[in-house]
């Protein structure tokens, strides 16, 4: 049955994507793109990867769909007729396409537990990561602890795509006498998101601080938030969304994320063990496994919070700019 | 039938990732060219996760009784991808904003005639 399930999806998916080749409307390219990760969502649920289906909706679905819906505000949304003929991509990628599939031949069969993938480290994450680390998620424990150096590397990765944001963007404060944003004559919208928003935020907090025992952690957890706190700009306007959280306390929130989840390393190491040695936290290793576990992970919900919520504010506060002009 | 099976999700992968790619060489319009190159990105999220799948196993997260799982180990890769991918696309969309603001069109064959010009 799960394999029906996956044989139908993936089909879904390619139609998808091979009707967003012909479109030429950028606003249902778009939209499509935003299905387009739903059902690669559900596809990770059917292969067992729960955490990583739960990022995939929080950020493919709801993210990028918003930030490309804002750069489409500002750009247009009709793509003109290329001037360039077809035929030349068209060969390169059947071409490439042909000598991949020829490739996948020599790839060893979907799903077999004998496969390569699944003889080097993975038994030992598996088997050993409850007692090591105590967590009955292994993605987490991996995630957090035995690639916690990794983990610091890529949540720099999204700081320095804030600073890239900002740097070419930039966000202005609004002044007075520009237009008012936001959707301040639909009183529906404001009762159903303030019904909404709240209940957002609870829900990415029960993401944060329950990762370790099932899907979710600090990753999905700021995406989900920075949601929230997105809806509530969307609906009331920028200048109130400034008003609640603004955009130079969200810039020290950034670095506070980061330097908080690097903090816990120097402090194992000060603690006599290596950088990210959770062992050495406390006096039991299991008890400073979840220590450090709960602390890098709230650095990186605060990070990713931040940085999603900050770069919004400057596709947001760029787009009413050019609307004022 | 069980070669299909055993074959199948990387077939999908390298649709996708095909589409993706000839969406970035043959698109008009930038914003475009971003959706495909995310596209390309999730085709080899699908691969990496396809690789992970063991028949028969379950979710990594541990359970009473259940002595199958899949490889957590991919999926922790990829889940960190995606938001890093996220990041870098917020990048790439801020450069096509500004190119805009510089270029007044973010059409390929518009702006490249526009070079001299500037």
């Amino acid at each position: 049955m799960a394999e029906f399930i996956d044989l139908v999806l993936l089909a879904m998916l390619a139609l998808t994507a091979l009707r967003i080749i012909f479109l030429k409307d950028l606003f249902a390219v778009v939209m499509l793109f935003g299905i387009y990760s739903f059902l690669s969502a559900l596809i990770f649920v059917n292969l067992d990867a729960v955490d990583v289906a739960f990022t995939e909706a929080s950020v493919g679905a709801g993210i990028s769909t918003v930030l490309m819906l804002v750069t489409l505000a500002m750009t247009g949304r009709k793509e003109k007729q290329s001037t360039h003929s077809t035929l030349l991509p068209l060969f390169v990628v059947l071409v490439t396409g042909a000598a991949l599939i020829y490739g996948t031949l020599d790839m060893p069969p979907f799903g077999h537990p004998d496969n390569p993938v699944h003889q080097h480290v993975a038994p030992r994450y598996i088997e050993e990561s409850p007692k090591e680390v105590g967590l009955p998620n292994m993605v987490t424990s991996v995630l957090a602890s035995y690639r916690g150096f990794d983990t610091l590397g890529e949540t720099v990765v999204v700081f320095s795509a804030l600073i890239g944001v900002l740097s070419l963007l930039g966000v202005r404060r609004k002044k007075k006498k520009d237009l008012e944003s936001g959707l301040e004559t639909h009183s529906v919208l404001h009762v159903v998101s303030k019904i909404i928003i709240p209940l957002v935020i609870l829900f990415a907090l029960y993401v944060q601080f329950h990762g370790d025992f099932g899907p979710g952690g600090g990753f999905q957890a700021g995406v989900i938030a920075a949601a929230a706190f997105i809806l509530y700009a969307l609906v009331l306007g920028l200048p109130k969304a400034f008003a609640v959280v603004g955009p130079k306390f969200l810039q020290w929130m950034a670095s506070f994320g980061v330097l908080l989840y690097a903090s816990v390393g120097l402090y194992s190491m000060y603690k006599g063990g290596h950088f990210l040695d959770y062992n050495k936290l406390a006096a039991d290793p299991i008890a400073g496994q979840h220590y450090g576990i709960i602390i890098i992970e709230l650095g990186v919900g605060i990070t990713v919070f931040a940085v999603m919520l900050n770069i919004f504010y400057a596709f947001g506060s760029q787009a009413e700019r050019s609307n004022v002009q | 039938m069980s070669f299909i099976f055993d074959y199948y999700n990387y077939w999908i992968v390298v649709f996708l990732m095909m589409a993706g790619f000839y969406i970035v060489i043959s698109a008009n319009n930038l914003v475009k060219k971003i959706v495909g190159l995310n596209i390309f990105q999730t085709s080899v999220f699908m691969l990496y996760i396809s690789m992970g799948k063991v028949t028969g196993g379950t979710a990594p997260i541990v359970v009473e009784g259940v002595t199958q799982y899949s490889n957590p180990l991919p999926h922790v890769l990829i889940l960190t991808a995606i938001v890093v991918g996220v990041a870098t696309t917020a990048v790439g969309l801020s450069l096509i904003v500004r190119i805009k603001q510089a270029y007044g069109t973010v059409e390929e064959n518009e702006f490249e005639n526009k070079d001299d010009a500037i």
